[in-house]
Order: C-alpha cells, then structure tokens, then sequence
C-alpha cells in the first residue's frame, strides 16, 4: 500500500538518547485512577446543565416497515413534554448520516450510499431505527411520553443474514440497491492464485462464519446538547472517541452547522471499543433540536437501546483457501467474503472489510500470491462497523485457522508451518498492498511457546485424558496494520478524512506543561502515557504534565483514537511539538549563556553547553519565554507553546503469536481456558503496565468472540434476540484465566518513539488461537464461534462417531 | 406516590420525598449528586451501580430508595477517609485494576465487600465473586490481582 | 418504571390485609427479579407490598430432621448459615450459586419460589429435597407447589411464610449455567431423603421445574452415578431456545444427575 522511503530517522542525534530514560518504559501509575477511583470522573450523563430537559427515542420495533403515520398529539400533550419531533419535521436541508471512505467495486462504479436519515423517513429498516424524539423536563416523562407516540407500520419481509440478502428474491433493504450489494471489491492478482493452486501439493478449505459481536462498553452511550443564542453556538458533551471528527461530519455534512459554532466535549469516556467512533442519529437529532427547544437536551442510552442502536461488529461469511506444496510452504490464499454492512453505511464501515482486512491477509507469511474478494451486503440490522480490531481479527482468523488446519492436514507442528514460511527480511512487500517495516515473527512465537510451556503440553494433556477431559493447544499468529494511516494513501484508497493527528505542548512560565492532544483516552490511559513521554523528553516530572483531550474548545485538531493509533500517531505529534519547545529553548538557552545554538544541547532537563557543565535549566528557560526581559526579542517571538500536525509515512505493523489451552469435557461441550499466552512485538513500550492492560483486555473480547459472544437475530421476524445481558453473555472474571504476557521489541522504523500500537491485539489473535485449541482438543475441523458447549458437544460427539 | 425516606448515605444522615418507583442509584445519582455510582445496563447484571446497602454490596439499580429506609449506603464517594484511599482503591491503582473507569466504582464496592462475605478467597472465588460486576476493558486479570491485594490490606 | 403505590407492612397479617385490599398488587421480597422485570415494563403492579420489615419472615431454625427458613431469609445468608451448610450442604451450595454476589445479597427463598422462574435453582432443592411450603393459611407440598412457568399453588394474596426442608441422608446440587444470565441450562438436584431418592430438574423442562420418576426408581434400588445409565428425560417436553436445544438440555439432565449422585 506505501513505501516507506521517505522514512524518518528513529533517532534524531545527538539530542535523543538511545535507550529511553526516566520515565519512559516505566510503569508509572496512572494519573487518571485518582479521579476514577474515587468517584469523580465526569461521564456525559454525570453532566447536567442549568434548566436540562430530557430525550427518549421512539424507535421501530420491526426489521423492515414502511411507515403509514406517526401519531404524536397525545405525547405532545402528556405531562412536562417540550417536543415530539419526527423525520418528517426534519427539514430536507438537513443531510444523512455520512460514510467516511468510498469503496469503489471491481466494476469500477462507487458503492451505493442510500441515505441514512437522523430519524427514519417513509421507512424503518431495523429493529431499533429512530422514529421520533420526545423531549420532556424529566427522563421518565420522555420515556412515558415515548411510549404514547402511536406509530403504524406496514410490515415489509425483512432479511438479517448476509447469505439469505443476497439469495435471488431477497427483500430488498433499499431501492437503490435491489440486490442488497452495497460493493464488490477485490485485491490481488486472481491470475496468479489460480495459477498457484493449479500446481499445489495440499489444499486446505474452510468456510465459517465470523460471529457478529455487540460492542458493549459498559457506560452506554450518552449526549448532552445545548444551544446559545448569545453567540448562536452549540456545545456537545457526547460519549465519543473523536470529537473533532465528529463535529466535521455533524456540521459539515448533516446539519450544515458552521463548524466554529460547534463544541463538542468528549469528556471520561467509558470504553469504545470501536462503538463510539462513529457520528450517530440521537446526538444528532439533541444538536439539531436543541435549538427549537431552547434548552440543553440530555439522552443516555438504556443498555436495550444499545444493544438495537450502536454499530455491531463483525458479521462476515467466508470461504478461504490456501494452497501447500509438499512440504508446507504457503503458495496462494484465496479468500471470498461476504460482509454484512447492515441497514445503513455507518461512519467507516465500508473500510473494514475491505482496506482493514484483505490487505491483512498475508499474515505474517511469505504467501506469493493472494486474491480475496468481498461482498458488502445490506441486511435489517443495527450497522456494523469497527470493533477492537476492525477487519484484522476477521483477517487473522482467516489465516490462522487455515495455517492451523493445513497443519493438521499434512501432519505439521504448528511451530514448524508457521516457522517455514515466516517474513524474515524486512522492508517485505506483501502482495496484498502493504510494506511491513520490520518484526521478528519467530522471535514471538517463540517467546509465546515459552509462556505456554509448549514443551510440557502432551504431559498435560495425557493427565487430563485420565480425567476424562480433553486438553488443546491452539497457535494463533496475527498481524496488524495500526497507526492509521498515511493520509495520501488512505485518500487513494477512498477515505474521506485526513489520518494524521495533531498535538500541542504548552508550557507554563513556571515550566509546568499542559499537552492539548487530538486522541481521545476512553481507558487506555493516554493521561499518562503521553505524560511520560513529554516528561522524559523534557526531562521533569510526569507529575508536572497534564494532557487534555476530547474538547474541539482546546485542542487544535483532531482524529481521534480508533485503530490502536494513538501513541504512534498521537504520540508522534506531540513528540514533533515538543521537538519545536526543545529547539525554541536551545535559542532561549544559547542567549542566556551567550553562546550560539549550535553549541547548546538538551539533555537530561537542561540546555547545556556542549562539553561543559554551564547549563540553564529547563524551567528557568521557561519563565524568560514568559518574562522576556533578557530575550533575544529581535529574532523571537516570547512564549513556549508549540503545535505539530504529524502525517504517519506507513502503517505501523505490530504482531505477535497467542497461544491458548483449553480443557473440553466431552460429555458436556463445556470448555474451560486453562491458560492464555501472548508474545507481542509493539515496537517500543513507554508504559508496560497500560500495555499489558490494553492486551488483557483485548484477549478478554477475542475469548468472549470466540465462546461466549454472539449478536442473534431471528431469521424470520427481524427481531434482536440477544436483546440484553440475560441473551448476550459477556465474559465475566469467572470465563476467564490469569494470563501470560510478554513482548519481543522490533522497534518501529518510522516514527521517533519507535512505537507500534497495542490496543487492539489481544481482539485481533485470540478467536483464532481459542478455536484452533478447541479444534485441536476435540479433533474437529471447525467449531463455529461462539464455541458454546453444545457446539462443542456436538462437534466432539460427531468427532467421536466418525472416529 | 411521595414516600418520606431517611437513610444513612456514607455516613450522613440523608431525609427527603421520594416517589416510590425512584431508585437508590437515582436516587443518589440525581437527588445527592453522587454521580460515582454508574448505570451500565437495565438488567440489573453488569454491576457498575454497586453500593454497600449495610455493609453488603448491593446493585442499586435493583433496589427501591424506599427499601433503604433506615439503612446505611456507601457509596464509592464514601470510601476514601481523609483523602487517603482505602486499601482496596490503592490496590485497584497500582495493580492498574482500571481503565476506563466506568465499571470502577461498582467493581470497588463489590470488591470491599467480599471481605465481609468470604474468608481468605482463592483466586477462583474472588473472580466467582465478581460474577455481578462486568468490565469490558481489563479482562479482569489486574482487577483480580487488585482484590487479592486490597483484602489483604484492609486486613493489615 | 409505571408508578405504584407502596407499602411495607410489618407483619404477615398487615401484609396479607393490604395484600387482599389491592387487586393487582405485589408482594416484594428481595425484588431481585421483580424489579428489573418492572423496569422493562414486564410487569406493572398497581401496589408493591414491601416485605422488608416483616421480621417473622427472617431466620433460620433447624431441629434434627428439618431445616426451616424464614421466606424473606436471603440467599447469601443461606448460603453462609453454618446450620444449613452442616445438615443440607447441597442447599447452601445452591443458595451460594444463585445470580451473583449482589443478587445473594437481596434475594430471597420466598420470592424465588413464588416467582418460579422455570431455570431459577431453589425450585430444584424444594422438589428435589420434599421441602414443605407454608404460607399464611396453610402448607403445600413441594410437589404440589410448582404449576409450570412461573406457576405456582399460590392462590392471589397468598404469601410464603417458611419453607421446611427435611434433612435427606445426602444430596447435591450440580447446575450448568447459562452463560449470559447465570441462571441454569440444566441445574440437577438429587437427594436420598428419608423416603427414597428424589431427582429434581430445574432450567430444562418445557413446563418447569420437575422430579425424574425413572432416576429416582433406579436409584431407589442402587444409589449410584452408574444406576443411571442409559436413562434419558423425553427431548419433547424439554425446553429448546437461543442457549440450548432441546436434545443437548435432555442429554445435560442425563449427565448432571449422574455427576449429583457422585457428588451427594
């Protein structure tokens, strides 16, 4: 996908030491637990504003509708309501809801983009769709109110599953698109994967289903708009990972707002995940209403309305191919998926099956030839777009299950295929479009072997036989493409937006720092992070840096957090604002003491004058850029206060291998993790106790995806049957194991922090390493995920009749 | 209907009219300006609402603020004395037992009050313990961590 | 949540009388179940009767061959009661595995089992131990208690008072949980009570929680895991949803009951 020829340097000498100092590799505690952990962080709903009134949605309570009339006299009328509004009061200037990349198919038109309203118009297309809004002075009587909004529907057939949308006669979602294809894309030379396959020795085939999840961030989600007449402005509190991306598309492309006019505040955001990058209809409908009503409109989101109404994830069906020579070596991977799209295109849910998935196919494989064609299909569900990983665990789990099966198939060591046809050279080109800069892969599965204690497994799988129990190991080595992205590049490929990231470093007179930062920290604990990184470099104390994010009020810029970009990105711009406050201070510093820049040197919190010990320290540096009395006034400007935009030259590719252990009872399905191993490669690592955090948690839903996790809808009615935490099972402590963690470090070769990204691995390997163990245990081809114990129970019951 | 309800919230005497359908967690949230205890689903199962109802961790979204007539509530506000964390809040930190910090406050209370109910809990019983409370961000290794590490403290 | 009109009564008889004054009102107990079901709008009751200070309604009482346990006893304090865990262990076990922490901490005996949640664990170990349930006016036999799905011999108004449960030779309690709700798939409660063995199974039956006739006749004759094999509950009056097909929970009673009579 790009070149990395205009690579940067990872260290600019001599200024950047070469190891990291202080507290940069640390495990500094993090700043934001004080608040947290006393109660006093502030999450939208903890807002109230002065003379606050309330929203209820009215929502479709069937898949597909038209809608004959939307009766609100006796809301409007019901006790405290201040308006009942529907698509029909929405007026035609006011746009859809936008999809953030253009996929353009193999037939060389663009995808269809059927108009996503703020509240439906004419007709409902899923369970959930907005019908109305009602705003009233207290929630229970919008809620009361929502429930006499009387709304009569022609029910219209309806289809929820990617394979029946695109059965001949299916129910169309939307006119414009009468076969429910949004696209067919393609990537790859389909020449030469024939070709491939024409010659091959082996050929391993699997067709599965990749489960679709429901996001489920524990703080659901939540808005808070309010209008001004004093200056005809709009501030926005919304439970949101990119504020300023949301304001672009909210202002620029739906309600036509001017963009100065709005504020939108992202403030402690509980979880994303993926669910919360996206602008959706209700805190749309607040701004835009807010106005007519004249006063602060605050919706949360019962947990039932976020299981109908946030973008799942997931959701492909795929057949994958990969063909073998004799003796193991991958020769081309053939990959067709079709991917449910849902009801509408959400934010970025076009570029997740397509530029955050086939591209990922390679693994980390020399596979010399790879083709893999998608189908995006509209079906009557909430959307999907990205969850933890987005693409690449749909990716990974491709190409692991095949590896793991292949190896099975030709009797194999799962070290052994993976280890004969590893990447070792480095930049490699993959012929699904992206440059890898660097990585070590055998460095990381054998590091992960290790934690596992491979070697002792027959033991412990001999003891457990005696028991009765059925012991697995299953290997998954997973790679993905994180730092998004290369703004010129992800332009060519379709996306709309800018990728880069923007940060500003402002120092105090007194030397204390304040870091404006335009990623968003909704648990990842960039409060602290990105402290440590500016304190090391500054040399002073992690306790002297706050960072700021999520408020379009204070921060110059921002894309936000999505795709485990925040330190390579984010990081990275703040590093390139901070280079500008070193190089301003060395001019300050060479003036104080008199001697030219060039003589002056940035090292350990003090401009020193190279080879001597005569030096100004930091903050004194600091307090003459405010108090300018003995300044160099000709030549510069007072003030410390620095503002980088960074564009990423490449993706950043961290990997790793995970390998899981579980432990099947035949008798039941019933399938326990015994032990979860990971080994990963993030390039450098600034806080290792937040990295180990980050893929705890991220293994946690990449087990949930594969046992426990399944979004249900009924096939017949359209209806969501995992409508709540009584359907959908989430993992709990008791699911899970302690888990085995561990990196390996290739640093990144260009971005200065030499950093990859971590937030989405555990997401992207786990499913593949839990299905392959159970696969293994059990001795099966496939189990389809969520691997339930009756799915196991029977997998291992036909497993044992076939036997 | 308006019910009059006098109960202890950490540790101040709390009087005012309810109506009978008002819930502790509104309760405290919107009536007392406790916004510490959080709302994570309507199911009564995630656990982010938890509270000390008499010493024993109780989900407040599933209890009437009329059933707490008479008694004591803590809630996460009330857990630090002096501005010193309580040993399970010092442990939940520097065994990093939290991200986002949403389920956070309802984790910590539970988590206090497996002190009350299980003695010396093995590792299996502190996550069976946590059944009630759902966190989406740790994969509950550091929070387990955290609990072991916090009811040894408050022991000390 | 509608609006309701409430009242916390406290005694049984003030209960009983506001009880039988309000035509759709409600008993609540620990509310565990009752509330969230109100706040979905799955249930609307005109009047809750809040049995909180109804002390009567609390504790715990055992003599050689019976426990009894007040109805609004919750299950955390049956699950911790040292009489209960030394004379029925099983039913301390059970109560230690309802819902969660908090849920033990609120619910109790009573409004589970005037509940009657088919997959719901205390109707297993009142049928599976031959408990009696007395109520204000009278007492019913477990195995004349449970109706169906949330079912019960409960006439409107009545309210549990105490359950009686006999103190069988031995008996275990082995559940599989549903992995969203944590109630059970299959939850198998075997006892050898003083009048033969008694094989209850709550989470899987079409209508219920119910005794299997042919497991207790077999075990009557030898009580072993092994005196079972080979008999099976009928798959069609199994309950089949989103968790579990029919076939799989008809297997699971098959196999949990042999693993109870290992464990009892």
């Amino acid at each position: 996908m790009t070149d990395t020829t205009t690579r940067e340097k990872p260290a600019a000498a001599p200024e950047r030491a070469a190891k990291p100092t202080g507290p940069i590799g640390s495990r500094v505690e993090r700043k934001e637990d004080a608040r947290f952990l006393t109660g006093a962080g502030q999450y939208t709903d903890d807002v109230t504003l002065p003379h606050q009134a309330y929203a209820s949605f009215v929502r479709s309570t069937h898949a597909h509708a038209r809608l004959k009339a939307v009766r609100t006299d006796a809301a409007r009328r019901a006790p405290g309501v201040l308006a009942v509004y529907t698509g029909a009061d929405v007026p035609a200037t006011v746009g859809g809801l936008p999809c953030g990349w253009l996929i353009t198919g193999t037939d060389g038109k663009p995808m269809k983009e059927p108009k996503h309203p703020i509240l439906a118009q004419g007709k409902v297309r899923y369970v959930g769709d907005p019908v109305a809004i009602v705003v009233a002075d207290t929630p229970v009587q919008a809620k009361e109110a929502a429930d006499l909004v009387e709304v009569d529907y022609e029910e219209l057939p309806s289809v929820v599953d990617v394979r029946d949308a695109t059965r001949k006669g299916a129910p169309a979602v939307h006119d414009e698109a009468p076969d429910n294809v949004c696209y067919v894309w393609a990537l790859g030379d389909k020449a030469a994967v024939d070709a491939a396959f024409a010659k091959a020795a082996h050929v391993t085939t699997l067709e599965f289903v990749n489960n679709r999840l429901i996001p489920n961030a524990i703080e659901p989600r939540a808005c808070n708009a309010s209008y001004s007449r004093a200056d005809d402005s709009y501030t926005l509190y919304v439970a949101n990972q990119n504020p300023h991306v949301e304001r672009l598309l909210m202002t620029a492309f739906v309600l036509g707002l001017p963009e100065h006019k709005v504020r939108v505040i992202a403030p402690d955001v509980g979880g994303g995940f993926g669910s919360k990058i996206y602008l959706y209809a209700e805190e749309t409908v607040c701004v835009w209403a807010s106005k007519l009503v004249g006063r602060p409109i605050k919706w949360t989101a019962e947990r039932s309305e976020s299981f109908l109404a946030d973008a799942h994830g997931r959701d492909h069906v795929t057949k994958a191919e990969l063909a073998l020579d004799k003796d193991g070596h991958f020769l081309a991977l053939r990959v067709k998926t079709s991917a449910a799209m849902g009801a509408y295109l959400s934010t970025f849910a076009s570029c997740i099956p397509t530029i955050l998935y086939a591209t990922l196919l390679a693994g980390q494989y020399t596979t010399p030839a790879i083709h893999c064609e998608v189908t995006a299909v509209f079906t009557n569900t909430a959307p999907v777009d990205a969850y933890r990983g987005a693409g690449r665990p749909e990716a990974t789990y491709v190409v692991e299950r095949l590896v793991a099966t292949a190896a099975r198939e030709m009797k194999l060591a799962q070290d052994e295929i993976r280890r004969r046809n590893f990447i070792r050279k480095f930049p490699y080109a993959t012929p699904v479009a992206l440059t890898y800069d660097t990585g070590d892969y055998e460095a990381c599965l054998d590091g992960a072997m290790k934690l596992a204690d491979a070697a002792g497994f027959p033991k412990r799988r001999e003891e457990a036989a005696k028991r009765g129990k059925l012991r697995g190991l299953g290997y998954s080595s997973y790679i993905e493409a994180c730092g998004l992205a290369p703004s010129n590049v992800a332009g060519a490929l379709g996306a709309r937006a800018g990728l880069f990231e923007a940060g500003e470093v402002r120092v105090h007179p007194t030397g204390k720092v304040t870091v404006f930062t335009g990623s968003h920290s909704h648990g990842q604990g960039h409060e602290t992070t990105f402290a440590q990184v500016v304190a090391g470099r500054l040399g002073i104390s992690v306790d002297d840096v706050d960072v700021v994010h999520g408020d379009t009020g204070r921060i110059p810029f921002g894309m936000g957090t999505y795709g485990s970009r925040s330190i390579a990105v984010g990081g990275t711009a703040i590093m390139k604002a901070v280079d500008k406050i070193v190089a301003k201070g060395r001019k300050i510093a060479a003036h104080l003491m008199e001697v030219s820049d060039a003589d002056v040197e940035f090292r350990d919190g003090k401009f020193t004058v190279k080879g001597t010990d005569k030096n100004v320290p930091f903050a004194q540096v600091a307090l003459t850029a405010y108090v300018p009395h003995n300044y160099p006034l000709d030549k510069l400007e007072p003030g410390l206060d620095e503002t980088a935009f960074y564009d990423p030259t490449n993706f950043t590719y961290p990997a790793g291998t995970h390998i899981c252990e579980v432990e099947v009872d035949p008798e039941t399905g019933e399938t326990k993790i015994v032990s979860f191993s990971a080994c990963d490669d993030f390039g450098n690592v600034i806080n290792p106790m937040i990295v180990e955090g980050q893929v705890h948690g991220g293994v946690a839903q990449g087990i949930g995806q594969a046992l426990l996790e399944g979004c249900v809808y009924d096939r017949e009615s359209g209806q969501l049957l995992t409508g709540s935490y009584m359907d959908y099972a989430m993992p709990r402590a008791a699911d899970l194991p302690s888990f085995k963690v561990d990196t390996r470090v290739t640093p990144c070769t260009h971005n200065p922090l030499g950093v990859k990204g971590c937030g989405e691995a555990g997401a992207i390997g786990a499913p593949a390493a839990v299905i392959n163990a159970i696969c293994e245990a059990i001795g099966v081809k496939d189990v389809e995920m969520p691997a339930t114990s009756e799915r196991v129970w029977r997998a291992a019951r036909s497993a044992k009749s076939g036997r | 209907m308006k019910i009059s309800v006098s109960l202890t919230v950490n540790g101040k005497p709390v009087s005012a009219e309810v109506e009978s359908r008002t819930l502790l967690v509104e309760f405290l949230r919107d009536r007392l300006q406790l916004t510490g205890t959080h709302v994570g689903c309507d199911t009564a199962q995630c656990g982010a609402c938890t509270v000390l109802l008499d010493g024993k961790p109780a989900k407040s979204c599933n209890v009437l603020a009329v059933q707490a007539q008479g008694a004591a509530v803590t809630t996460i506000e009330g857990l630090a004395t002096d501005g010193a964390l309580h040993p399970m809040q010092a442990a939940f930190r520097k065994n990093h037992g939290l991200q986002c910090g949403f389920c956070t406050p309802g984790m910590v209370m539970a988590a206090v009050g497996i002190a009350g109910q299980y003695k010396d809990p093995t590792e299996a019983q502190i996550r069976e313990a946590l059944d009630g409370n759902f966190c989406r961000c740790t994969g509950y290794h550091n929070i387990v961590k955290a609990v072991k590490e916090g009811l040894a403290g408050m022991k000390a | 949540m509608h609006a309701f009109g409430y009242y916390d009564p406290t005694s049984v008889a003030k209960a009983t009388g506001i009880a039988a004054d309000k035509a759709d009102g409600k008993y609540l107990a620990g509310g565990q179940s009752l509330l969230a079901a109100m706040k979905l709008s799955l249930a609307e009751p005109s009047d809750l009767i809040d049995l909180g200070r109804v002390a009567e309604l609390r504790g715990i009482k055992a003599d050689a061959a019976a426990i009894t346990i007040g109805a609004m006893t919750r299950h955390s304090e049956v699950a911790a009661s040292p009489e209960v865990g030394s004379r029925i262990p099983a039913l301390a076990m059970l109560a230690g595995m309802i819902g969660d922490l908090q849920v033990r901490n609120r619910g109790t005996l009573g409004g589970s089992l005037a509940n009657d949640d088919p997959a719901s664990d205390y109707p297993a170990a009142a049928l599976g131990l031959g408990a009696t349930i007395s109520t204000e006016k009278r007492q019913i036999a477990a195995d004349d208690f449970f109706k169906g799905l949330f079912e019960t011999a409960l006439a409107p108004g009545e309210l549990i008072v105490s359950v009686t449960f006999p103190v069988p030779k031995k008996a275990a309690y082995v559940k599989f949980r549903n992995p969203a709700s944590r109630f059970a798939i299959v939850g198998v409660f075997a006892a050898q009570t003083a009048k033969g063995p008694r094989v209850a199974v709550t989470g899987a039956g079409a209508r219920g929680v119910f005794r299997v006739k042919a497991m207790e006749e077999a075990l009557a004759r030898d009580w072993s895991p092994k005196a079972l094999d080979g008999l099976t509950v009928a798959q069609s009056e199994m309950q089949s949803d989103l968790h579990a097909s029919a076939e799989y929970r008809a297997h699971l009673v098959s196999v949990l009951a042999r693993r109870a009579v290992a464990a009892a």
